[in-house]
């Protein structure tokens, strides 16, 4: 590529100025869409430095590993409920009547060359994926991230919950194996408890008396247009409103409500960033080449008049199939209705009354704090010792109605009646949550306090025992290490300058100034 | 720089761009010995191309997903561990600040859009109110209309749907294959899933019609008064929906003569109407009452006495 007139590489070089070719292009670019500061500026955007910000990184990242292996996976999946008889390379299934939703998936599980891996890695990016929802929110919640200005967010990221937790239940509905048609079976009977109009939505969403033939096509494209489209978009918002309100940080040297302190865009947390997407997706691999999750060729076909042992959904549904299988059977018959709340309270009203504390919460806190005051610095959980209970309990309750959903597989294994681990559960779940609170609010107390030692490196101590068998511990003396100071935070420098007298040379890339 | 210089700095396009010397000790690797953190970083960027040069190697050999997962995941996260230390110990240590600039516009901005929509609607858009309305309707019932084809397309109306089976007066009880239950065909304690002949190949009234034959003894059993009939030759059928969330009631335990729904843990007593003994589980499973035909096939007397399967709003109770 050379310019009429201009001969030497040297020349060529000068007559794009002093940045070369990549200025060159930034110029063009710049005359067009006009971008340059801003894009300086994004360049220089501060990421505070913590490791619970990377939390939603996980889930970020999953979302993408989610994305690529389900690009790959549909490639080869049928949605379809047509029945045809099995010839593939999987003997015991040979001969037998299956649809081609579950024929494709073992197909494309065992004579798919890396399906298998694929698959798994799907079923592993979602499971971690919602995981790493749920901490990154408790991280929020602990912290007060949710706080204003940032209420928004938080009702974004709840609703990427919601919808995370709605196509994880769908994408394990898909196979049509006889442990996820299962699931979808108890599905249409919580949809059928709803009063006035359960059976309505029931036939509307499965068209038709269960099971039909359109579910599994319906699913599908909920699951790999719709819900995925939406969580797109909502995290593509997420991810705006936290460039526009800038990230939170803790309190700390030189941080105040009017700075971000931290590392620049590029290179530092580009470099830390991308090699986490790296990690993170190289630990779903290994999980999805070494974990062996749901061989939906063991389970066979879905038949509606058939079932397994042991059926459970995965672990973010186990606290639904937890409140089910604790609730008494309570059933209202009357004046020719029926209302079945043995189902309807712990599977409908139970999971809505819980979003909805969650949806509301930051309007609750401000409504009982009177804090109407923009926040950029975090709480730490302990100095907000009520909020930090509340969580405490919420995660408790939830964990105990996991630890519920499996009651057969407990008195199996304890070999107790499956009488006293029901009865266990119906107790754990009010007492988990009260005890788990009080005992997190006593603890938020007793650490109230402290604090000037953040950010340093705690001492090495000596332990010693007296001839009476006494122990004491003594402080060691301070190591150089331990008094590392931060330097005080100066804005990311856009030029970076050698004193001509420095180096003696010019460098490539760098402005040199005259001292 | 301190606070203000720096806010100042970022609003005036006068002011020079924030710059430092290269000897300004914020721009100072993170770590003391960045020779030694570069040579480990270098090893895991060779660790991780061996790994997925090796993926590479066993994908055209066409390896087990064992041997590919390893192989792939072991060298993205060793690239991702290399660019990751690259990027905390071999980076300007900082720290470095940005100004957080108050999100809220003027006082004056504010109040603009506030008059704009009020002031604007007020005279301009309420003005033509009989064209608000008629718009407005417009829309209103535009809005009902295409929640018709949205709702009312997708599936049919329930009606009676959920309340009938395909079980009639006279149906022959048949297996999964098809075969006939002759009264022989079960030892006591036997069961088998059956249906009504001519429907077991269909998955849509599998999922409906399908009940438990037990056989519980030799002589009739009378489950439940008014029931004496039902179970001739000690053979009860019930259906094998669960009446809690409808999954079908597969496990029996026939030393305690209890049907057990592997799903929720509903256990049914067979000797006194299934009624309910533990689990979740609202109502007794519906009996399907049998009688022996002059072959000695068992069939049913009729259909079932109420709908099967778990509740909802519009069963009518009994």
């Amino acid at each position: 590529m050379s310019t009429a007139g201009v001969r030497t590489k040297r020349e060529a070089q000068a007559a794009r100025g002093r940045y070369g070719r990549v200025g060159q292009i930034i110029g063009e670019i710049d005359d067009r869409l006009g971008v340059a500061k801003g894009g300086r500026t994004f360049l220089d955007k501060i990421f505070p430095d913590h490791w619970s910000f990377m939390l939603g990184e996980i889930a970020l990242y999953s979302f993408i590993v989610l994305i690529a292996t389900g690009i790959f996976l549909s490639l080869y999946y049928v949605p379809s409920s047509t029945l045809s008889v099995y010839h593939g390379s999987y003997a015991p299934l040979r001969g037998q009547k299956v649809t081609a939703a579950y024929a494709s998936t073992v197909n494309l599980s065992l004579s798919v060359r890396a399906g298998l891996l694929m698959r798994q890695m799907h079923h592993w990016a979602a499971d971690i994926f919602i995981g790493a929802i749920v901490i990154h929110m408790a991280r929020i919640f602990f912290t007060g991230a949710f706080r204003k200005p940032r209420e928004l967010n938080w009702t974004i990221g709840l609703t990427l919950l919601v919808l995370s937790l709605a196509n994880g239940f769908i994408g394990y509905s898909l196979p049509d194996d006889l442990i996820s048609g299962t699931g979808l079976r108890i599905m249409y009977s919580i949809v059928l408890s709803i009063p006035f109009v359960g059976s309505y939505l029931a036939f509307w969403l499965f068209g038709g008396n269960y099971p039909g033939t359109l579910i599994i096509p319906r699913l599908f494209i909920i699951h790999v247009l719709i819900l995925p489209g939406i969580l797109a978009g909502l995290i593509g918002a997420h991810l705006f409103l936290l460039v526009r309100q800038k990230h939170t940080q803790f309190p700390g040297k030189g941080r105040t409500e009017d700075n971000v302190v931290g590392s620049p865009m590029y290179p530092t947390f580009m470099a830390k960033t991308t090699g986490y997407l790296f990690m993170i997706t190289g630990v779903i691999t290994v999980l999805g080449g070494l974990a062996q999750i749901n061989p939906i060729w063991q389970f066979g076909q879905y038949q509606a008049d058939k079932i397994s042992y042991a059926v459970q959904p995965d672990w973010y549904m186990g606290w639904l199939d937890g409140a089910l299988r604790i609730m008494p059977s309570w059933e209202f018959a009357g004046w020719g209705h029926t209302i079945p709340f043995v189902v309807l309270l712990p599977a409908v009203v139970f999971p809505g009354m819980i979003f909805t504390l969650c949806y509301a919460w930051p309007a609750i806190e401000r409504k009982f704090t009177g804090d109407n005051a923009i926040h950029h610095l975090l709480d730490r959980p302990r100095d907000r010792p009520k909020r930090t209970a509340a969580g405490a309990a919420m995660i408790a309750l939830m964990f105990t109605l996991l630890g519920a959903s499996a009651t057969d597989v407990l008195a199996n294994f304890f070999q107790v009646s499956l009488n006293e681990v029901l009865w266990t559960f119906r107790v754990l779940v009010f007492v988990v949550p009260i005890v788990a609170g009080l005992f997190t609010w006593r603890i938020c107390l007793e650490m109230q306090g402290g604090g000037a030692d953040i950010g340093k490196r705690k001492r090495a101590v000596v332990m010693t025992r007296s001839a009476i068998g006494e122990y004491r511990t003594v402080e060691t003396e301070a190591q150089p290490d331990d008094e590392h100071e931060e330097l005080p935070p100066i804005p990311v420098p856009v030029h970076i300058e050698v004193g001509v007298g420095d180096t003696g040379a010019e460098q490539a890339g760098v402005r040199t100034v005259p001292r | 720089m301190s606070q203000d210089t720096e806010l100042e700095a970022a609003m005036d396009p006068d002011l020079p761009l924030p710059a430092t010397s290269l000897d300004d000790p914020h721009l100072r690797e993170a770590v003391r010995n960045p020779e030694g953190a570069e040579r480990a970083i270098a090893w895991l960027f060779v660790l991780g191309v061996i790994g997925v040069a090796l993926f590479g190697a066993a994908y055209v050999q066409n390896w087990k997903p064992f041997t590919l997962g390893l192989t792939l995941g072991l060298g993205l996260f060793f690239l991702g561990f290399g660019v990751t230390a690259w990027g905390k110990y071999l980076m300007p240590q900082g720290p470095f600040s940005e100004a957080r600039h108050a999100l809220h516009s003027a006082q004056a901005e504010r109040e603009a859009i506030a008059a704009a929509l009020v002031e604007r609607t007020g005279v301009v858009v309420k003005r033509r109110r009989v064209l608000l309305g008629l718009l407005g309707s417009g829309m209103g019932i535009f809005g009902i209309v295409a929640l018709f084809p949205l709702l009312r397309s997708l599936g049919p109306l329930p009606g009676l749907t959920l309340t009938k089976t395909n079980w009639r007066r006279g149906s022959l009880l048949v297996d999964s294959n098809g075969r006939a239950i002759h009264v022989e065909a079960l030892e006591p304690g036997g069961i088998v899933t059956v249906f009504p002949a001519g429907f077991e190949n269909n998955d849509q009234t599998v999922a409906v019609d399908q009940t438990v034959l037990i056989r519980a003894g030799t002589t009739a059993i009378v489950t439940e008064k008014g029931r004496s009939t039902w179970a001739p030759a000690g053979y009860i059928a019930y259906s094998k929906l669960c009446t809690h969330a409808g999954c079908p009631v597969g496990l029996y335990e026939k030393q305690l003569r209890l049907l057990v729904c592997p799903c929720h843990q509903s256990m049914f007593n067979i000797d006194d109407g299934a009624v309910p003994e533990f689990g979740p589980a609202p109502r007794p499973l519906p009996q399907l009452p049998l009688y022996i035909d002059r072959a000695g096939f068992l069939r049913a007397q009729s259909g079932y006495d109420q709908p099967v399967g778990p509740g909802y709003y519009e069963r009518t109770t009994t």
